[in-house]
């Protein structure tokens, strides 16, 4: 398929020329590095203290150590997968907007959005998406050797096509702030803002749920569903499959649901944004 | 003059500038929601293990803060930060003397680190001056989570010269941190670690005293503190009262230090410099 070979293309280009400067490339890879450090100590920090992050509540047992691990790497996954493939377009597209570039973009014979979604690969990022997979590993592993407990083929095949939806909802509500810029002119927040709305789906949903935390509870887990996107595919993985109860199961459809109503969303905002879009500058 | 531009400058967005302000305070949030129900979780499973302490939420200590004492510290390290952060301080030292912009201070009767200090407080007060609304709502809506109230005169004393001091830290640390661009061409991924570094190690991720054993005291001799811990610790009476005086103590020494290695650092650059670019 030819958008497939044309995406391999923009992969290849964007690692020579990550590769181009080397020693910038590897100290990216440290500060990531260094960045997953302080996580993972804040959190063994954390867990001095207490057994688990959040109380056990009916059948639903509260995040221990090692299964909050397992919710940190999820989280990491996903981040890293998002940073490494659509961060650098998404700034490179409200920078197109703004300067008129865009008018290129436009005039290629080939989907616009995909074309803008996928040209820069910033492999640096994906180091991260490694140190996620030893974070899960070692969690794991001390899962399995502590409480005998390894997650079915099931659960990571759904864990696996969740963490996909997870970074489909966020690849959407990202397109949707950089094509603000058409209206805005201008949209250097993009970064703050993603970086706050990301910072909500960093922790368990549960700890939302109490007194006035409610309604940020349902806002983020239904108008804007950052919360689903981590917590579906780590508590798929943390617990065996069938002590969930009810709740979770919906909460899952739910997940899906939200993942093709973003998809779907964002490609309409785009092509709005597109419309609304007069060319600057040329 | 300085000053007068500086305000300006802030005055235009002054509504833009409001938000933004206030939704650096969202992470707060989280962090909120997230001791909540750490502690609860702590006082769920003292209860369960049968142990006498069941006060809930409000018995339970962690490193010596209280989950209202943990909100009130985050707070606070809001006000210690934006004290003691410098944006863009070192990256636009090393910029300038990349881009041989520094010789100017050579030519004329500036001294480069003394007119970067000045710019720096008239920038920061510019921005206190706007940013105190938006905290001022904030502190307002968080009063609740202030459980011992205003802390007494010396202390209160005590923790605005422990801001200014962190203030000044923050400025020749940056400063210092800038000339290594006399060294190196180009350390901006330098910078972003230490940067990663300075916010574990101030203690703006979470109250140094957290850190167990030997670790906790490493953090507590290095300088990083008093960007942010610090002045946070001394405003919820952390700090001991008899302690109080020898730690300002060890904090203007700290103090001292970098500006003697800032000067150091300016002074041996120059002798390096050769003045690149037009």
């Amino acid at each position: 398929m030819s958008y497939g070979k044309v995406f391999l293309t923009f992969a290849r280009n964007s690692l020579i020329r990550d590769m181009t400067f080397r020693t910038n490339f590897i100290l990216d890879c440290v500060s990531s590095l260094g960045w997953t450090a302080m996580n993972v100590g804040f959190y063994l920090i954390v867990f001095q203290y207490t057994q688990t992050l959040t109380e056990t509540s009916g059948d639903q047992p509260g995040w221990d150590r090692d299964r909050f691990f397992l919710f940190l790497a999820t989280t990491w996954f996903i981040n890293s997968l998002v940073q490494a493939f659509f961060m650098p377009n998404a700034e490179e597209f409200s920078e197109l907007i703004r300067t008129g570039g865009l008018d290129f973009a436009l005039l290629k014979p080939i989907d616009t959005q995909f074309l803008i979604s996928f040209r820069r690969v910033s492999w640096s990022s994906l180091t991260n998406f490694f140190a996620g997979l030893i974070i899960a590993g070692v969690a794991l592993y001390r899962l399995a050797t502590d409480e005998g407990y390894v997650p079915s083929a099931l659960s990571i095949l759904l864990y696996i096509v969740y963490c996909g939806c997870g970074v489909a909802i966020m690849y959407s509500l990202m397109i949707c702030l950089s094509a603000t810029s058409v209206w805005l002119g201008r949209n250097q927040t993009l970064y703050n803002f993603w970086f706050y709305l990301t910072n909500f789906s960093r922790y368990p949903m549960e700890i939302y749920n109490v007194g006035w935390g409610a309604g940020l509870y349902g806002f983020f887990t239904f108008v804007v569903p950052v919360l689903v996107v981590v917590n579906v595919p780590a508590r798929l993985i943390a617990r065996p499959l069938s002590t969930d109860g009810f709740q979770s199961w919906s909460l899952v459809g739910w997940a899906t649901m939200a993942t093709v109503l973003s998809v779907v969303g964002s490609r309409w905002v785009f092509k709005r944004s597109l419309l609304s879009y007069r060319s600057a500058s040329s | 003059m300085i000053f007068n531009t500086a305000l300006a400058e802030r005055l235009v967005y002054r509504g833009d500038f409001a938000l933004g302000t206030l939704m650096r305070f969202l992470p707060i949030v989280t962090q909120i929601f997230l001791w909540q129900a750490i502690f609860g979780a702590i006082a769920a499973d003292a209860k369960a293990g049968g142990s006498e302490s069941d006060g809930g939420t409000e018995v339970t200590t962690i490193g010596g803060f209280g989950f209202r004492d943990m909100v009130a510290y985050y707070l606070l390290t809001m006000i210690a930060r934006a004290f003691s952060s410098m944006p863009g301080l070192a990256s636009g030292i090393a910029r300038q003397i990349r881009e041989g912009e520094i010789k100017r201070y050579l030519i004329q009767p500036l001294d480069l680190i003394g007119f970067l200090l000045l710019s720096r407080m008239a920038h920061k007060i510019a921005y206190y001056a706007i940013a105190i609304a938006p905290f001022g709502l904030v502190f307002f809506l968080c009063r609740d989570y202030f459980v011992a109230g205003w802390p007494p005169v010396h202390v209160m004393i005590a923790f605005i010269a422990s801001l200014i001091m962190g203030f000044l830290i923050g400025f020749f640390l940056e400063s210092a941190i800038g000339m290594i661009g006399f060294w190196f061409l180009e350390v901006t991924s330098l910078l972003f670690v230490f940067m990663l570094f300075s916010f574990f190690l101030s203690g703006h991720m979470f109250p140094l005293t957290l850190l167990p054993g030997w670790a906790g005291e490493v953090v507590q001799f290095l300088p990083f503190k008093y960007l942010a811990y610090f002045p946070a610790a001394i405003f919820l009476q952390k700090i001991p009262e008899d302690e109080l005086p020898m730690e300002m103590a060890i904090q203007a020494a700290w103090l001292a230090f970098f500006i003697v290695i800032c000067r150091v650092a300016y002074a041996k650059g120059l002798n390096r410099y050769s003045g690149y670019g037009g």
